[in-house]
């Protein structure tokens, strides 16, 4: 098991090294002018212009200019905006915010998907199999920003930034994902429902609760918890669209004014994170298989 | 007593011979019929079995495979998948009560402790995420309201009752690391948790290396024994049969055509499909030689031919056997056979 986290975390390198080298290629890379609109009315002046090229490496060739920025965020140092600004104490500030929103919709996505799906799944063509397929397909078929706005037509904007306050979002975020679950969890229960070991358990003599509870549910879930663990990380970059509905700061609000101004920096910082964190969370569902299923042994 | 809907006659009749045998029998199945109603029309799959078997004493039950046996099994457990599965008649009784009209909860609380059943492929039987231990300690704390250390003892003394090795060390084990036959033991272990009165075994031994298959078989046949169960076998191993049975009930599609003491049928069988079972039972003396194989396939049972359903492949088939069902005849007080031409038979060998 050892071994096998090591060889993991070890092939996470050159995807690591990959993804985040594109995503610098395609922020630096784009022919515009960085310091366009940056002095007001003005072109910016020539001395600016020359302190900012230095200060972000930008007379270096593109392969060089990433690996000098690699070599700081090692170190931490996320670099500064334009302004002079730490882009991880913004960082700091939005991240926890869209990671508390990515957890409720997650929460809500498991909760209510998994619920309706081994409801639909015992009983598959009845009526709540029928109400919940059109209530997903509605869902599915939706884009995001529109269940957003009736969302916020009804409920408004959150208040704040607690869990509470964002069970709205969470639920719009979420609702993607819930309708995935929903059928995920449908599929896996209305093949087991039929398995030998679900027999067994009836010939057993145990409570109907126990064999749908235990038997049954604990063998169908393995798909579904696998997908809520990548998803996590799927969710947070996802915000940024459900964060700009519901005006909520968090790093999606931050990437997005960031693209507009061409803060490279910023944008390059948030999704060199959000990478890492999908690459250590497809880690972690891996792992959690094994543990799941005892059949799966790596080594 | 019940009454039983008998659907070749359409009317209610009450055997008298076979009400006779019902106060002993300790599982009594009559007239059983079950159909599956799929999209593709609806199979008969069950056409009127009975059988029963006492406390003490070992049925095999006999028959190609896709007759009916692990149907009936089910019916008998109420394990059925409903739908497809319905049964449409027929009755079965457990120490003379009857199990098919008795409540949910009632048939769940026969199930393991009054009936019991352990099935062809362990692998499969067992829950593959939970350990075994916690698969036998959990009967006997959900039906038993043992305490976790109580239950977790008594499970370690059923897994060597089964005989498996450091049954102690094995209890946190899951299913995929045992062999073949220690995970048939399990499952035996397992049913044999409640303390069941009856087992029934379907094909036990099928899913195993010809050298384990003895073993197992020696071992159920120890328990049988033991704890004086009634053991409804089912196989096809007939020479399983010669050595366990006390008796055996030979099903054709969806039917017991031949049923009585193991010995008396195989010196002398009173159906010609016990007959050509018989013949096919690979046998020392005829080593090398091409196996006997019964000609032609079991009839379909969406389309189950009129008349004896096994006229098709019969050899001694006549006019009337195309026309008219033969029923069950006793032959003595312990036998009976479905077959127009019994007597003839019997007197020929
Ligand atoms: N789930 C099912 N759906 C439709 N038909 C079934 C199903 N299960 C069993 N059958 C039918 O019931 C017949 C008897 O099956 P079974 O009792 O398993 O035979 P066996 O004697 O080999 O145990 C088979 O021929 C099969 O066609
Ligand atoms: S009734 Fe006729 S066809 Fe059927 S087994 Fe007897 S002889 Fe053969
Ligand atoms: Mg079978």
């Amino acid at each position: 098991m050892g071994r096998y986290v090591l060889r993991r975390l070890l092939q996470l390198i050159p995807v690591f090294l990959g993804t985040t080298f594109i995503i610098y290629t395609l922020v630096w890379a784009i022919p515009v002018d960085p310091f366009a609109g940056k002095c007001g009315q003005r072109p910016c002046p020539p001395a600016y212009v020359a302190a900012m090229r230095a200060k972000f490496n930008l007379d270096d060739n593109l392969f060089v200019q990433y690996v000098k920025y690699l070599g700081r965020l090692f170190t931490g140092d996320f670099g500064q905006t334009f302004s002079g600004t730490d882009v991880s104490t913004l960082i700091a500030n939005a991240y926890p915010i869209t990671v508390r929103l990515a957890v409720v919709a997650l929460v809500i996505e498991a909760l209510v998907g998994m619920t309706a799906g081994v409801l639909t799944g015992l009983r598959k063509n009845g009526f709540a199999d029928n109400l919940v397929l059109v209530a997903t397909l509605m869902l599915i078929s939706l884009p995001v920003f529109v269940t957003g706005y009736i969302l916020r037509g009804l409920f408004g904007t959150p208040r704040g930034t607690s869990f509470v306050d964002l069970i709205v979002p969470g639920i719009v975020l979420g609702s993607l994902s819930m309708a995935y679950v929903s059928r995920l969890t449908r599929t896996s229960i209305a093949e087991n429902r039929r398995a030998d070991f679900v027999r067994t358990a009836i010939a057993k003599g145990l409570p109907t609760s126990r064999v749908v509870g235990v038997h049954l549910l604990r063998n169908s879930v393995i798909p579904v918890i696998t997908f809520l663990g990548t998803d996590l990380g799927a969710l947070m970059g996802g915000a940024i669209v459900t964060e700009g509905v519901f005006n909520i700061r968090g790093i999606g609000g931050l990437v997005f004014t960031n693209i507009q101004q061409q803060q490279g920096v910023v944008v390059t910082g948030v999704v060199t994170l959000l990478v890492l964190v999908y690459l250590v969370m497809s880690l972690v569902v891996d792992l959690l298989y094994a543990v799941l299923d005892p059949r799966i042994r790596y080594e | 007593m019940s009454t039983v809907y008998d659907g070749e006659s359409g009317e209610f009749v009450p055997p008298q011979e076979i009400a006779a045998a019902q106060d002993e029998s300790l599982l009594q199945v009559l007239g059983l019929q079950v159909e599956f109603r799929t999209r593709d029309g609806v199979a008969k799959v069950l056409n009127g079995v009975s059988y029963h078997v006492n406390a003490g004493e070992t049925l095999a039950v006999l028959g190609e495979s896709g007759s009916g046996k692990s149907v009936t099994a089910q019916a008998i457990m109420g394990i059925l998948d409903t739908p497809p599965a319905f049964v449409t008649g027929g009755s079965v009784t457990f120490k003379g009560e009857e199990l098919l009209t008795a409540s949910a909860e009632r048939r769940r609380m026969v199930r393991g402790e009054g009936i019991a059943m352990i099935f062809q492929d362990a692998l499969s039987a067992l829950n593959p995420v939970f350990t075994v231990g916690f698969q036998i300690a959990e009967q006997l704390r959900l039906r038993r309201g043992m305490g976790k250390a109580q239950a977790r003892a008594a499970a370690i003394e059923l897994l060597e009752q089964v005989r498996i090795p450091h049954a102690a060390g094995r209890f946190g084990d899951y299913p995929h690391q045992f062999s073949g036959g220690m995970r048939q033991r399990v499952m035996i272990a397992m049913a044999l948790a409640l303390d069941p009165e009856v087992l029934i075994a379907d094909e036990p031994t099928t899913a195993l290396d010809v050298t384990v298959q003895a073993q197992i078989m020696d071992l159920l046949a120890e328990i049988q024994r033991e704890r004086a169960m009634g053991l409804v076998l089912i196989t096809h191993d007939l020479g399983v049969v010669a050595e366990v049975a006390d008796r055996i009930a030979v099903m054709y599609a969806g039917r017991i055509v031949e049923s009585g003491g193991a010995r008396e049928i195989y010196r002398r069988p009173g159906h010609p499909y016990t007959v050509a079972l018989l013949e096919s039972l690979p046998r020392l003396d005829l080593k090398g030689q091409q196996l006997n194989t019964i000609k032609g396939l079991p009839p379909s049972l969406t389309d189950i031919p009129p008349g004896c359903p096994f006229h098709p492949r019969c050899r001694l088939a006549q006019d009337i056997c195309r026309r008219q069902v033969p029923e069950p005849v006793p032959l003595d007080a312990a036998r009976s056979s479905a077959c127009h031409f019994t007597g003839e038979l019997m007197d020929r060998v």
